[in-house]
């Protein structure tokens, strides 16, 4: 079966465990969003998925494999992650280029330096940033540059965790765009974690809300847009986002989850 | 290809060697910037041009004893004076400068890697691993150093070869507590995880995500511990335990010099000058590196 499934899934750091028969499925080609507030689990399941997060137990099966604890080569080429906050997702003292053809060198993959360019050019970075160090780039560049990394292997699956949440406002419509234009032009499947409803409603075609480690109700994009969820905190959510956006308009800010 | 500031300095580097060309030439420049730096890189420049062009800017051999110019002071032929068995000082001096260099670069080579490999592997694995390693190396780190490479050399026999052993395995274990110290904070950094996810191995991670983050600290505080690299040779030298005669080490020269420390002076103070200054140096040195290398003291 591909897509995405999870099963029962129960991730624990240490004693405590964070999220609790967590069920999700992901058909291939969709978009579906994890919400939830700080502390909900969302992230833990992406990290549970990823294979960065080992200590689970369920099922977790990416694109027909199911998933050990330990990192699979094999779905390394199917799943890559892009992580929140792009200044700590790139290696300070490796150049753009050596951060991109790392995946290909892992996985031996030759012809290095055109599938970097190619890369650059889908991102829609200008190739003379290419010998760059992070430093020398902004925050949105360097969000553009850890997309390029993710899909460096041709994934079909990302995870994405809070991607626009560490950017400026301006920046996020940027980013959010080109992740939408990425997945029409390539058929990718994402899985967003986010606590940004709009994020939801622009990227997405399914969410799943999340509270305190249980998922508490499904729906689609259309009733989040309609107004319609069902379950008591999901229109909680919706309605303090709705008062939050209000108030965010004159002021830009960031949003800092777990 | 020309290199040209310009070219160094582009904002858009245009190839890798570039990139890094442009890199290592922005740290020259803010070392030059710092005054003790730039007199630490040329004692310790002058010590490396000494070391190598010895036969020609020493003026006699330094081994050729000359028994009637026996303990002369200074003067325009010998420019340091004579020791007790009227052999240059200065020439002495200047050949002793390779025995140092050898010493401080060897043990340098081997405790450095060292030290970052069994510090980077504790930190990365955590758990038992962390524990083993760093265990052995609090039982090194617990013994004072001179006393330990006594022992080391005392064990191996006197000699310069196993100085060398000696200084080498009592310096290793600072080293591998930095390096530590740094895999601890990056260990879980996200562009860590995310080579994991692009399924490298833990020994790829390491080594080229890993180590090169520790390299910085590393070289500032190699740079910084070669004064006393020096000192405890130097001092393996005083009590006849390093270098043995004829060779022209500068703590044995100190040590026979001890006994004409009041009439004739020179014979033990002008190695002792040399230890001072290549010392110096390095001190020097090694502070203007952590101020332009050590991201906590925040240039980047």
């Amino acid at each position: 079966m591909s897509g995405i499934h999870i099963k029962n899934l129960n991730v624990s750091y240490g004693n405590t465990t964070v999220t609790h028969d967590v069920s999700l499925d992901v058909s291939v080609g969709e978009s579906l969003a994890l919400v939830g507030e700080s502390g909900s689990g969302k992230s833990t399941v992406l990290k549970a998925i990823a294979g960065l997060a080992t200590n689970w137990t369920g099922d977790i099966e990416v694109d027909g494999i199911a998933r050990g604890r330990s990192i699979d080569p094999e779905i390394a080429t199917k799943c890559q992650m892009v992580f929140q906050d792009p200044y700590g997702s790139l290696h300070p003292r490796k150049t753009i280029d050596a951060t991109l053809s790392e995946p290909l060198q892992i996985h031996g993959i030759k012809d290095q330096s055109a599938r970097v360019i190619e890369q650059l050019e889908n991102v829609q970075l200008d190739e003379r940033y290419r010998f760059r160090f992070p430093h020398q780039l902004s925050g949105g560049q360097r969000q553009r540059v850890a997309i390029a990394r993710a899909l460096m292997l041709g994934p079909r699956f990302l995870l994405l965790d809070e991607p626009t949440s560490a950017l400026d406002v301006s920046v996020q419509a940027e980013i959010l765009n080109l992740l939408k234009r990425i997945r029409k032009e390539q058929n990718l499947t994402y899985l967003v974690v986010t606590h940004n409803l709009a994020v939801v409603s622009f990227l997405c075609d399914r969410l799943a809300v999340m509270r305190s480690g249980k998922i508490v109700e499904t729906a689609d994009v259309s009733q989040l847009k309609s107004n319609q969820l069902a379950h008591a905190y999901s229109k909680e959510l919706l309605q303090a986002s709705r008062l939050h956006s209000g108030s965010n308009e004159k002021t830009p800010h960031n949003d800092h989850a777990q | 290809m020309i290199i040209s500031k310009q070219w160094l300095l582009d904002d858009a580097p245009k190839s890798r060697t570039q990139a890094q060309l442009g890199r290592l030439y922005v740290v020259c420049l803010q070392l030059a910037h710092n005054p003790l730096a730039v007199i630490g890189a040329i004692i310790i420049g002058g010590l490396i041009i000494t070391a190598l062009f010895a036969p020609w800017i020493a003026t006699h051999s330094p081994i050729a004893q000359d028994l009637s110019n026996r303990l002369l002071p200074p003067s325009s032929t010998h420019w340091m004076g004579t020791d007790e068995l009227g052999r240059d000082i200065w020439s002495r001096v200047v050949f002793g400068s390779q025995i140092t260099l050898t010493i401080v670069m060897l043990v340098a080579v081997i405790a450095a890697p060292l030290g970052l490999v069994v510090g980077a592997i504790a930190g990365y694995f955590g758990g038992w691993a962390d524990r083993v390693l760093m265990s052995i190396t609090d039982i090194f780190l617990s013994m004072p150093k001179l006393i330990l490479a006594l022992a080391f050399v005392a064990a191996l026999g006197p000699g310069i070869e196993n100085a060398i052993i000696a200084i080498a395995i009592t310096s290793w274990p600072a080293y591998a507590r930095i390096a530590r110290a740094e895999t601890l904070t990056i260990r879980n950094a996200e562009f860590v995880q995310a080579v994991k996810l692009q399924g490298a191995s833990s020994t790829r991670i390491i080594a080229r995500h890993i180590l090169p983050l520790c390299t910085s600290s590393m070289i500032v505080r190699v740079t910084l511990d070669m004064a006393g690299i020096i000192l405890t040779a130097a001092g393996l030298g005083f009590i006849g335990l390093g270098a043995q005669p004829p060779l022209p080490e500068w703590g044995a020269m100190i040590s026979r010099g001890r006994v004409f420390i009041l009439d004739q002076w020179w014979v033990a103070t002008m190695p002792g000058f040399a230890i001072i200054l290549v010392s110096l140096g390095f001190c020097f040195l090694g502070d203007g590196l952590r101020d332009v290398l050590d991201p906590k003291h925040g240039s980047e």
